[in-house]
């Protein structure tokens, strides 16, 4: 596994959505083959951030790197094309498109050649068989699995994914979970904002515990396994 | 005289309306959905259509033939580049906020039409139609041995009246296909439904918008051109255009192409019917009173899905 160089780094972020200053000189970074966590309350500005990755909200201050290439002064619909696939909260599909045409959108984006599609459809077989099923109709797992799949369909060097077990089943859940494990052996880097704790201790090399816009503490996922009581203690749970 | 051979010159003549109105609902139906921006200026893009029409004609003389087929490609084609530089120049700096592009717009609107009343005039202008032959309409009758055709005296429209509902159908088609098919249409439809994940899967949003701005005045421009040689060309000939569009566009439900075709179609229809039987004012009337129906009790349109 390569882990020279970082695939993701965060130096010193400030964003803000409206007046309202949400991310506060965040600096944080993703290995190739790591799965790191952001963890952290509601409000915490996990979220803000992943949208701050993706160009969709400007930075303050701060830069964000993308395999050392900077990638935070790029227009936003380029920042993809260098790289990450973005399951965003909620899945935001496309509802109205077809499950084809939803990957087909995802194949555009970097020109991903059919081999790609192939891959994904191995991935989730169910995808392939409901191809022809607008994404609105599928059921919130399948509709999980298609904004994940999406997100493969760049062929991503960082795979961004935001609460991707939210209200899903186990059965769901641990299809999204083999996937995630595949993607960290192929050397994508993940970034993943998780609230459900067996997820997390189970996923993760890193954790990064965020409140109110700044990394407070990042620990070792092994560390945690071990040792609970910190997530107790900035989780309140 | 009998009723039923005049209610079908009607429904002719209206037809002739409700495909013209169709495009240029369209039009505006594609700016609205895709970039949730209404412009105003949107029946001074169909005048231009118009008056480029003529200005094309004029300067290419010859067979009426060769300048209306110019014009019918070079005039969708300037009123497009215009509305594509005017998205760059305008609507992007103000950032497609919904307020402001209706106040950009309606200066947009003033600059066009007093422009072209600067360099083109008052006048009103013909332009002559490629082909023009008078088609008396048959009708039937009961006669002794059954049922017989006769000609109505003085019940006719033009072959190319038929045309213009002929060509109106082919470029729906064209924009259906467009839309429907291919791969630009998948990334305009994916951009009116989430624009934030249009983005993030490096769609060209800002190009998009552009792109979908200068289609949606040149489908206007394409549909005044096809009037021209029925009405003319005037600098004020964008106003009626403008209203029966937003009417047909919110009847059909905003930002629902079947729905503006159809609604398109319905007002068209009532209009031209209406106006032979009645008076245009009282289609108007009419027209504008089915919006306020629909706003009252179908919000959404006919055909529109209500948003949360």
């Amino acid at each position: 596994m390569r882990r020279d160089g970082q695939v993701l780094e965060l130096d010193a972020i400030n964003v803000a959505y409206g007046k309202a200053r949400i991310v506060r000189d965040l600096s944080l970074c993703v290995a190739p083959g790591e799965i790191v966590c952001l963890l952290g309350r509601n409000g915490a500005g996990k979220t803000t951030t992943m949208k701050a990755i993706m160009g969709l909200l400007p930075l303050l201050s701060g830069q964000v790197r993308l395999g050392g290439r900077t990638i935070s002064d790029l227009a936003p619909h380029r920042v993809p094309r260098a790289g990450i696939g973005y399951v965003p909260q909620g899945r935001r599909l496309f509802g109205e498109l077809t499950v084809a045409q939803n990957l087909e959108i995802g194949m555009l984006a970097r020109g991903s050649d059919a081999r790609v599609l192939e891959d994904v459809f191995g991935l989730f077989p169910r995808l392939r068989e409901r191809r022809d099923q607008r994404a609105e109709t599928l059921s919130g797992g399948e509709q999980q699995m298609l904004a994940t799949a999406r997100a493969l369909c760049l062929e991503p060097d960082l795979l961004l994914l935001d609460e991707p077990t939210e209200g899903l089943q186990p059965s769901m859940i641990e299809a999204i979970r083999q996937v995630v494990i595949l993607m960290r052996g192929r050397g994508v880097g993940v970034l993943l904002v998780e609230q459900r704790m067996d997820a997390v201790l189970s996923l993760a090399d890193r954790v990064v515990f965020m409140e109110n816009g700044r990394a407070l503490e990042t620990l070792d996922g092994a560390d945690l396994r071990a040792d609970h009581s910190p997530i107790e203690r900035y989780l309140g749970v | 005289m009998e009723f039923a051979p005049y209610l079908f010159l009607a429904t002719l003549e209206g037809a002739v309306t409700a495909a013209v109105l169709a495009l240029t609902a369209v039009g505006l139906s594609l700016v609205f959905g895709v970039m949730r921006v209404v412009n105003v200026a949107h029946g001074e893009f169909f005048m231009l259509g118009a008056v480029l029409a003529w200005w094309v004609a004029h300067m290419l003389g010859g067979h009426p033939g060769l300048g209306f087929a110019a014009a019918l490609l070079i005039a969708p084609l300037m009123v497009g580049l215009i509305a594509v530089a005017a998205d760059m120049t305008v609507l992007k700096r103000i950032e497609y906020d919904p307020e402001r592009t209706i106040v950009a717009t309606i200066g947009i609107l003033y600059i066009i039409q007093q422009v072209t009343l600067m360099t083109y005039g008052p006048d009103a202008r013909p332009v002559e139609p490629p082909f023009n032959t008078r088609l008396a309409i048959p009708w039937f009758r009961f006669g002794e041995d059954g049922v017989e055709l006769y000609w109505p005296w003085g019940l006719a429209t033009t072959s190319y009246k038929l045309a213009v509902i002929g060509a109106a159908g082919v470029v729906l088609l064209c924009v259906w296909l467009l839309m429907a098919r291919s791969r630009i249409g998948l990334l305009m439809r994916a951009t009116q439904l989430d624009r934030e994940m249009a983005l993030a899967f490096a769609i060209p949003v800002e190009r998009i918008y552009a792109i979908v701005f200068g289609l949606g005045a040149g489908l206007a421009a394409l549909a005044a051109v096809l009037i021209v040689p029925i009405s003319q060309a005037h600098y004020l000939m964008g106003g009626d255009p403008l209203l029966l569009s937003f009417i047909v566009v919110i009847i059909g439900g905003l930002g629902s192409l079947p729905g503006t075709v159809v609604a398109a179609i319905l007002i068209g229809l009532s209009d031209g019917i209406i106006s032979v039987f009645f008076s245009p004012t009282l289609a108007k009337i009419l027209a504008t009173l089915l919006v306020a129906l629909v706003l009252v009790f179908r919000p959404q349109g006919l055909f529109g899905v209500r948003r949360a």
